[in-house]
């Protein structure tokens, strides 16, 4: 292997590794929150690029009626008990789909440009987060660990099925930031890969920042060391989880955003980005965010090289990945306590 | 003759009917239910009642069908060759994964199941032998004496034959020593591997034969559609599968034959109907299948089973009857201490939880370990029974060393222990939760379980837990559900249980928290009891009237520390205890 494939190989394998990094964070995120196992990941990925290219092609996306039924049914029940969820409730709850939609159709009429509609796509996919958590979640989040990851295997069930009928069979691209490209130590390295590293970057950054200094990364960070004890002081089981889920679906989103431009996405490839996501956070012993982001690079270069030797089974190949750290895992920790 | 024994001949007099009563569409029907039901009741066995889950379970339904269909097609060799040869496969294809996955918590081995059933289908379609996507057509179907089995009543025979013979099988394993403990499994490990039971394996075992279930099925499947290629292996299959059990009824046996029946029956209804709803082709039936599980595990987790089984109002269980009684381990030689520690500390982080923790506890002796919240006691309990591994110091059971050792090594030398947060099987009885203490005192095999050869066997350790329970008291409550007990009597399930499995040293953690009055004076009797035999008895409590009036000496603790250690009247005027307690006198 010459020198220029090898570099060439891992420029592709840091960018998509950067995306599986941002999946790996939401997945550590929710899991640590909510102890769920957060399969439909992936599905928020496609729904990313799916809504973005609907946009794009002057089609409103069946996720945005989704996520206004979804809203509206919400609302809806929630009206049983209005007193306790009062006008404000009402607001979060509608305010925010009212204004996607109103500001998707607009939009389209008279500004269809990549940048609004790329911010909307990812606003729709972000809202169906907390939306997801609190059908689906909500309503059992002191079951056992089991259930809730069958739950959010039927979830993406229900995803891939809903995203068929919105989106249909064929797979959609959307187009890069730009087509620039940059020379470094004579090498070329595409203008895109640069802003998916730099969106990588600058969104880990925030977060981290939102998690040491604000109140609600606080109160993230509390429900995810000790859930009983930030319960006792206050923090509510609901609020975190629809947070954690919220802030998942946007990095789910935002990286389909950045994907669409890199690789064709389909309505069922989410699934296995988000599985490769998962492989990272499983690296990350599904505790640690320094590790998922170093097993996220791992994955994206593995998959890289093993794509170029051995390209039918470079999915078997990454999968395969875990099974050193599962033997890893078993080792360090006998009889630990199940979760 | 009584309605309700001429129930069953008539039942299966309708039953062998069936297949010539119905439509030749439905036959085809109920032979993908009884293969499916195969698959999904190894899930059953896994799932519900281990407690562990896997979505991958297609691929080890592939691995046998694909391993029978080759040998049969392209080698020439008999499909009943091909039945061990397959399951074989799949046994030692489940072995290895078990030996990575077992010692991990349920949702590693469930993440590991989608890697693995994302790439045996894979494997499949790209090993060149196996015909690739499109698979192998032209298998032979079984034949014997001659005769080619192609009549598809004779199939359906034969398929349900084997579907019901693997319930059998089944239900005669949970229906004892192993049956318990593979329970206990579900209910996080501590308890099981504090009883000697080694989990591992165990859980194992359950997953080896889960797989197995699914591999039968896949050799059926191979022979009787003849033609075979990976789509029906696949991670959306597997995942089907464990629709099933959902839908049916997690934890029972039969849930996995109703489940298979709604899910495979309603999947062929929806195939037509939802994409001419819909407009365009697609397998939108799984969205329905997803949503039914989503609002079964929020409505009814129990799934549908234990509905139908309500109507059918069961018998109650039989009480256990009278058997020879079990081999006891016997009182030990000498006056050396059954228990000693010296110098052991064990830190987590910066808290030093003991620090040079040092005491005896001798046969026919009672000693109460006590000290205000957080001093340490439970840390010191975990340390002696194997449930943590000190950073330094020695402990010391009848002479032998166990610092470190794995909990159920430590049990096998004859410790038991309760727990201060009860662990008991809520669902089960008390006279299961008791059978279980004494699941190492049972010698039976796997396959005398599965084949019901150790009835013998069984019938004693009942009696035996039974005993125990007469023992403590609980005589009138044991076969209700441990959990419908109020919690100090669940205290004393925890100490039958640890009776049973006959030990010489017992830990006790806080036994009388929860008793009243007239209760806890039962428990001193039977601990005055225990201590005439000969037990070493050491136990953790917070009732000084209790501990003071019962114990022969007392070791208190206070911040990781020994503070005192004497004759109860000693310490209670000891001054470090007096500070430690009330705060010190100015």
């Amino acid at each position: 292997m010459s020198g220029d494939i090898f570099l060439l190989l891992v420029q592709d394998g840091l960018t998509t590794g950067a995306i599986y990094l941002l999946l790996a964070v939401g997945l550590l995120l929710v899991f640590s929150v909510t102890r769920v196992i957060f399969i439909p990941q992936g599905d928020f990925v496609a729904y990313g690029t799916l809504s973005f290219a609907a946009l794009l092609a002057n089609r409103v996306p069946g996720t945005l009626w989704l996520l206004d039924g979804l809203a509206l049914l919400s609302a809806l029940i929630s009206l049983r008990h209005a007193r306790l969820v009062g006008w404000r409730g009402f607001a979060l709850r509608l305010g925010p789909p009212a204004a996607l939609t109103a500001a998707s159709l607009l939009l389209l009429r008279f500004w269809p440009a990549p940048l609004p509609l790329g911010i909307v796509a990812v606003g729709i996919v972000a809202a169906l987060g907390p939306l997801v958590y609190r059908f689906a979640f909500a309503p059992i989040s002191r079951s056992p660990l089991l259930a809730l990851l069958i739950v959010a295997m039927a979830v993406h069930y229900v995803l891939i099925g809903l995203g068929l009928i919105f989106f249909g069979p064929e797979a959609a691209s959307t187009p890069a930031f730009t087509d620039a490209s940059v020379g470094f130590a004579g090498e070329q390295i595409s203008g895109q890969s640069l802003c998916v590293y730099a969106a990588a970057a600058v969104l880990v950054a925030a977060l981290r920042w939102a998690f040491g200094r604000t109140l609600y990364g606080r109160a993230l960070r509390a429900a995810a060391s000790n859930a009983l004890g930030a319960k006792l002081v206050g923090i509510d089981e609901g609020t975190t989880g629809r947070l954690a889920f919220l802030l998942a679906a946007a990095l789910g989103g935002f990286a389909g955003i950045l994907i669409g431009a890199v690789t064709p996405i389909g309505y069922d490839t989410g699934f296995i980005l988000g599985l490769k996501g998962f492989v990272a956070a499983i690296i990350g012993g599904l505790a640690s965010y320094p590790l998922a982001a170093a097993g996220a690079l791992v994955v994206g270069i593995a998959e890289s090289f093993a794509d170029f030797w051995a390209s039918a089974y470079r999915d078997v190949i990454v999968f395969t990945l875990i099974i050193p750290v599962l033997v890893w895992l078993s080792l360090r920790r006998p009889g630990v306590e199940d979760g | 003759m009584s309605a309700r024994k001429l129930l069953p001949p008539l039942l299966a007099v309708i039953a062998l009917a069936i297949p010539y009563l119905v439509p030749a569409y439905a036959l085809t029907l109920l032979a993908y239910v009884g293969m499916a039901a195969l698959v999904a009741l190894g899930l059953v066995l896994l799932t519900g009642i281990a407690g562990q889950t896997s979505f991958g379970q297609a691929a080890f339904v592939g691995i046998a069908a694909y391993t029978s269909a080759y040998l049969a097609k392209v080698q020439g060799v008999s499909p009943f060759l091909g039945l061990p040869a397959g399951l074989l496969g799949t046994g030692v294809v489940a072995w290895l994964l078990g030996l990575i996955t077992s010692r991990l918590s349920g949702h590693y081995l469930a993440l590991a199941s989608v890697a693995w059933g994302i790439s045996f289908p894979y494997l499949f379609a790209t090993i060149g032998p196996l015909g690739g996507f499109n698979g192998m057509a032209d298998i032979p179907t079984l034949s014997a004496f001659g005769h080619r089995l192609t009549d598809p009543h004779a199939w359906l025979y034969l398929i349900w034959a084997v579907l019901l013979a693997s319930v059998w099988l089944a239900r005669n394993l949970l229906d004892g020593r192993r049956g318990r403990a593979i329970r206990a499994l579900a209910g996080g490990r501590t308890m099981a591997d504090s009883l000697g039971i080694d989990t591992a394996r165990l859980s194992r075992t359950v997953f080896v034969l889960a797989a197995l279930a699914a591999g039968l099925s896949g050799w059926l499947f191979a022979h009787y559609q003849l033609f075979i290629n990976p789509s029906p292996f696949s991670l959306d299959a597997g995942i089907e599968y464990l629709f099933m059990v959902i839908v049916g009824g997690v934890a029972w046996l039969w849930g996995a034959v109703v489940g298979a029946g709604v899910v495979v029956v309603l999947r062929d209804q929806l195939n037509d109907l939802l994409p001419r709803l819909i407009g365009q082709p697609g397998n939108y039936e799984t969205i329905v299948f997803a949503i039914v599980v989503i609002v079964v595990l929020q409505r009814a987790p129990a799934g549908l089973w234990p509905m139908l089984r309500r109507l059918a109002s069961p018998a109650p269980p039989a009480r256990p009857g009278v058997a020879v009684a079990l081999p006891h381990r016997g009182a030990p030689a000498g006056s050396a201490p059954a228990l000693e520690l010296s110098g052991v500390t064990r830190r987590f982080g910066g808290l030093v939880a003991a620090s040079g923790i040092g005491f005896a506890v001798y046969p026919g002796e009672i000693v109460a370990l006590i000290g205000p919240n957080g001093a340490g006691k439970t840390t010191v309990f975990n340390l002696i029974s194997g449930a943590l591994a000190p950073d330094e110091g020695r402990i010391q059971v009848f002479g032998a060393d166990v610092a470190g050792l794995p909990a159920r090594d430590v049990a096998r030398r004859g410790v038991a222990r309760t727990f201060q947060h009860v662990r008991l099987l809520p669902e089960r009885s008390v006279l299961e939760n008791i059978a279980l203490g004494a699941h190492e005192r049972g010698r039976s095999g796997l396959l005398a379980a599965l084949l019901r050869l150790d009835r013998a066997e069984e019938r004693r350790l009942l009696a035996e837990a039974a005993r125990q329970a007469a023992r403590v008291g609980l005589a009138a409550r044991l076969m209700e559900p441990a959990g419908s007990l109020p919690l100090g009597q669940q205290r004393i399930v925890e100490i039958a249980r640890a009776l049973a499995a006959d030990p010489r040293l017992l830990l006790l953690d806080e036994p009388a928290a929860g008793l009243r009055l007239q209760e806890k004076a039962q428990l001193a009797v039977l601990l005055q009891g225990l201590r005439a035999e000969g037990m070493a008895v050491l136990l953790v409590e917070h009732d000084m009237d209790f501990v003071m009036n019962l114990a022969d000496r007392v070791v208190v603790m206070d911040f990781g520390q020994t503070i005192a250690e004497g004759l109860p009247a000693v310490v209670q005027s000891d001054e470090a205890v007096l500070e430690a307690y009330l705060g010190g006198i100015e």
